[in-house]
């Protein structure tokens, strides 16, 4: 069956019709924007000399913290490097102790160190805090768990969180030993005090814990926490390397570390 | 052909509805309107020529995050020979402090709900 011509006038003369009637709607949707921009280089130019003026990364093989807890008690109810730990890493802080974040914090000396607790144990132990983070284990048995790689050991023993791969599935957090991951159960945001623009806060449902401020070792500064300490109770520095400071006060003196038992290898060490 | 006018009448209905995202607009204004956004950035230009940053500015920075986050690798080195940081709020945002009147403007025309700010912390609108 064909079509006839008047059939074929008509066809064509609707077609033209809409289209011509389409066609105002069509352009607004498709048109395409162009975006001048003129003035001056030098706010570029001085991004760029930002970047630049960065200091060099600190880098090592193998990333460790020393405790020394006497320093430590010596200042008591000392809370710098927590304070400056939170500030720095827009850590929320929560009133009801079931929604608390802690990336650094302090516990008593028997529940850190249960299996190091007798009922002789020095009463300065019995008595003081220890100071708790994340043990940035050797053999991280968080790590293990996360189903979206969203926590890795890196190269330099750092073990490392990439929030925007947490599903906040809370494996991890049923894998560490040591308690050194929260859940973000609300909204974090309304409970930072003082919001620090460079650092992202967190979202709900997403696990967090401390980084060894990776951060501020690839500006160059040493953790926030070392900084922050004025009883010089924290040193940070590199196991692989003989000549650090670290290295030189394993050496030298007794050490113990968490759950060492467990074989996760913690990268804390605390001198008592 | 009984029925023809109804079936018309059908006909038209129908094809007033399916074209209804055509000339919804047009009609009753609103959702073609283009977005206006404001360059507040005294820079001249961009990490990249400003048709790209437009166009992938956010393969741009899903690259920038997975090197920074997973690979520390921090330097930018732009076309220009320029090396910048690679961060939002360090960089983009530097230039770009008017998030409601530049990143706004597009995503709301755009329906695109971007998650970067549940966590990324806006600047507040000065330099």
């Amino acid at each position: 069956m064909g079509i006839d011509r008047r059939k074929f006038m008509k066809f064509a003369g609707l077609t033209a019709a809409l289209s011509l009637a389409g066609k105002p709607t069509f352009g607004a949707l498709v048109e395409e924007d162009s975006l001048e921009v003129t003035p001056p280089l030098e706010k570029l130019d001085k991004l760029a000399a930002d970047a630049r003026a960065v200091g060099q990364p600190l880098t090592a093989r193998r990333w460790a913290m020393v405790i020394d807890l006497k320093k430590c008690h010596d200042a008591e109810n000392c809370k710098d490097c927590i304070h400056a730990c939170h500030h720095t890493h827009n850590v929320p802080e929560f009133e009801n102790p079931k929604d608390e974040i802690k990336w650094l914090w302090k516990e008593k000396f028997e529940h850190a160190f249960h299996e190091q607790e007798f009922e002789f144990v020095q009463e300065e132990h019995r008595h003081s805090d220890t100071l708790l983070l994340c043990n940035h284990c050797d053999k991280p048995p968080c790590v293990k768990v996360c189903p979206t790689g969203a926590t890795w050991r890196r190269d330099d023993g750092i073990v490392m969180m990439d929030w925007h791969r947490c599903i906040g599935c809370r494996y991890c957090i049923a894998g560490c030993p040591y308690g050194s991951r929260s859940f973000n159960w609300r909204d974090p945001r309304p409970f930072i005090k003082d919001t620090q623009i460079d650092f992202p806060t967190r979202m709900r449902g997403v696990v967090e814990k401390c980084t060894f401020c990776e951060e501020l070792l690839a500006r160059g500064q040493l953790p926030a926490c070392v900084e922050a300490c004025k009883e010089k109770a924290l040193i940070f520095g590199d196991l692989e390397d003989p000549n650090s400071e670290v290295r030189k006060i394993l050496s030298s003196q007794f050490s113990i570390r968490r759950k060492p038992a467990l074989g996760t290898h913690p990268e804390v060490y605390y001198l008592i | 052909m009984n029925n023809s006018g109804k079936i018309f009448a059908g006909l038209a209905i129908f094809l007033l509805l399916i074209t209804l995202p055509l000339w919804y607009s047009a009609a009753f204004g609103g959702a073609t309107e283009k977005p206006d956004l404001k360059i507040v950035c005294d820079a001249k230009e961009c990490v990249a020529p400003t048709a790209y940053m437009t166009a992938y500015h956010m393969d741009l920075l899903n690259e920038w995050r997975d090197e920074v986050v997973r690979d520390r690798d921090r330097l930018y080195t732009a076309e220009n020979g320029k090396t910048f940081d690679k961060s939002l709020s360090r960089t983009c945002m530097n230039c770009h402090y008017n998030k409601a009147d530049f990143c706004d403007q597009c995503h709301d025309y755009a329906g695109v709900k971007p998650y970067c700010w549940d966590c990324h912390v806006e600047p507040k609108e000065t330099p």
